[in-house]
């Protein structure tokens, strides 16, 4: 499989040309970005299960559904902030509420569009996915993981959204690694604060943990690739186990991962919790790792946030 | 009962005692529940009885034949007449037409396809969402060779939304033969006339430049809904659209294009009035009605 660095958008095109070969009622859909989100290893290895939509995304959307109620087993792909904004209506009734099998894949989740600043920079896209019934939320955190969500999401029954980034992100989980919906993995033990992270975010959080553990901190640190159905269990077992939580994720700390965690605690533990991600605001061009340093996206952010959380234990 | 598609000449007689027959359900069973949209699904009986009672394919013992025709009603909100032509088709029991609306009732207030999914192949209500699904199915059955035609009626005011206009170019992009509208043309939305609200005159120019074989018939004429489901059937290469001039709540005069009916309930004596109107006749029993509380 993958290692060193690798973007997930990758291993999304090859898992789908390979879940393609063995399902032929996988077809894929796309609005004009075919070469951004990877998928054109699919349409060139089966193009008459390649659909081309133009750029309509809420069409898109309900196209796939209607293939879906027949029988199929579509994947659209896009970027993540048009497809969960614009098409937020049609993956409401034609997706979830129809509970059609679609999986809803996107590429540039988060901050790494980059240069293009805040219209493309999807911050908000997990959220708006979180407040639908019906739907499964995979945010994998890198390349293995991007390829076994894509597969799990082919073989299970109902909607699926999926994140994946674009730039080369480190690979830090192995191709024999499990991957089960709705189970949380634990990266690195520890038990004096849990750091539970998604999508891109976790390699950083694996970063941040390094750095504590050379100052004597012990930092868990939980890679929570499905972020619906949440893994409520791991999260209150590591909260008991550790006493203080920091959540990180590549978007907003409302109702994403930082909201998903604390609803948790708040009804099952209270314990003391911070947040990395973004604070309520729009993007803005610039370098992707600019743009992680500015809006306190990094491995320091996260170690800063720890010291705070300990203070509170 | 099973229905094969378009299957010898169409008994008019039969099919108008059916439009008038689905038009008495409708206004009864928006009476019973209290609340419905009562105009656009009485002008939509007439093309509702030729589609249930000789163009479409189902099988009542079969539900879901993958070969069945398929119906999208995209204006949601028209789903009255919709399921009582399920009804008189005998796909649903008759009976269950007095639970529109109510709570538990697979009759939502606007069609599910969680409550009935043999029958509803997606659920519409926000206009402009029915009709890509409709597409999408097309695709697939293309893909399976079927011979499954979708049946896809979409309101004039519906017409103003943007993705309505993205899916007629999708039918017509992949040439989806497979699909025809019928667009219930009876000018008439909420806020009163839809030349006056928004126009979208001309439909028939706008809707060929986009690729489509279009045929502009009288709603009401059944005739003519027949000879034009017959042609968008034979129609290869292209979808079809069918405008239908109607006049809202068709065939009760008080009622008839009067923008307030849109989402008006009729009163006991209204109904009265209605039900007189429209007629009865001694194919069909009416469906039964608890007394209400």
């Amino acid at each position: 499989m993958y290692s060193g660095n690798k973007a997930m958008r990758d291993a999304f095109g090859d898992a789908l040309a390979d879940i393609g070969a063995q399902d032929d009622r996988i077809v894929v859909l796309t609005a004009d970005l075919t070469d951004a989100i990877k998928v054109g290893k699919f349409k060139e290895r089966f193009p008459e299960r390649f659909y081309q939509m133009g750029i309509k995304e809420s069409d898109m959307i309900g196209t796939a559904a209607g293939m879906a109620i027949d029988g199929q087993i579509p994947f659209t792909s896009t970027f993540a902030v048009f497809t969960t904004s614009l098409a937020n209506q049609a993956i409401r009734v034609n997706v979830a509420y129809n509970n059609a099998n679609v999986k809803i894949a996107t590429s540039h989740g988060g901050v790494c569009v980059g240069a293009d600043g805040a219209t493309h920079q999807a911050f908000e896209d997990v959220a708006l996915m979180r407040l639908i019934p019906n739907m499964t939320i995979l945010v994998p955190c890198d390349a293995n993981e991007a390829y076994k969500a894509t597969i799990a999401a082919a073989k299970m029954d109902g909607p699926v959204y999926l994140r994946f980034g674009r730039i080369p992100s480190p690979v830090v989980t192995c191709a024999d690694d499990p991957f089960e919906i709705g189970k949380a993995r634990i990266l690195r033990d520890g038990k004096d604060v849990a750091i539970v992270a998604m999508g891109a975010m976790v390699p950083v959080a694996l970063e941040a943990a390094s750095d504590l553990a050379t100052d004597g901190i012990q930092a868990k640190v939980i890679d929570m690739h499905t972020i619906k159905p949440l893994d409520e269990n791991t999260i209150i077992e590591s909260a008991k186990e550790c006493g203080c939580v920091v959540t990180a994720e590549e978007h907003t700390v409302l109702g994403g991962l930082g909201g998903a965690v604390a609803e948790v605690l708040a009804k099952n533990l209270p314990t003391p919790l911070r947040m990395v991600g973004v604070l309520d605001t729009f993007g803005e061009s610039g370098e992707p790792q600019e743009i992680l340093e500015k809006y306190h996206l990094t491995s320091s952010d996260i170690v800063e946030q720890v010291r705070l959380v300990l203070t509170q234990k | 009962m099973k229905q094969t598609r378009m299957q010898g000449d169409a008994d008019l007689q039969k099919l108008t005692d059916l439009a008038q027959q689905l038009r008495r359900d409708t206004i009864r069973m928006i009476h019973h529940a209290g609340s419905g949209h009562i105009g656009g699904a009485l002008g939509l009986a007439d093309y509702m009885a030729a589609l249930y009672g000789w163009a479409m394919q189902y099988d009542d013992l079969d539900p879901t034949d993958p070969d069945r025709d398929r119906i999208v009603l995209s204006n949601g909100h028209t789903c009255a007449v919709w399921y009582a032509a399920l009804a008189r088709s005998g796909l649903i029991p008759l009976e269950e037409l007095a639970t529109h609306r109510r709570m538990g009732s697979r009759l939502q207030g606007h069609p599910a396809r969680k409550a009935m999914p043999d029958y509803i192949e997606t659920s519409t209500g926000p206009l402009g969402q029915g009709f890509p699904v409709a597409n999408g199915i097309a695709l697939s059955l293309r893909k399976r060779d079927s011979q499954g035609r979708v049946y896809v009626i979409l309101g004039d005011g519906e017409l103003q939304e943007g993705q309505v206009w993205e899916a007629f170019m999708t039918s017509a992009h992949y040439k989806l033969d497979n699909v025809c509208v019928f667009i219930n043309y009876n000018n008439i939305q909420i806020d009163g006339n839809v030349e006056d609200v928004m126009g979208i005159s001309p439909l028939a120019d706008k809707i060929k430049a986009f690729g489509w074989h279009v045929v502009e018939i009288d709603g009401h004429d059944i005739g003519a809904s027949v000879t034009a489901l017959s042609e968008a059937a034979s129609t290869k290469g292209k979808p079809t659209a069918i405008i239908g001039n109607t006049i809202m709540a068709k065939g009760v005069p008080f009622m008839e294009g009067d923008a307030k009916w849109h989402g008006n309930t009729p009163s006991g004596v209204e109904t009265t009035k209605a039900l007189e109107s429209v007629g009865t006749n001694n194919r069909f029993n009416d469906f039964p009605i608890a007394n209400r509380a």
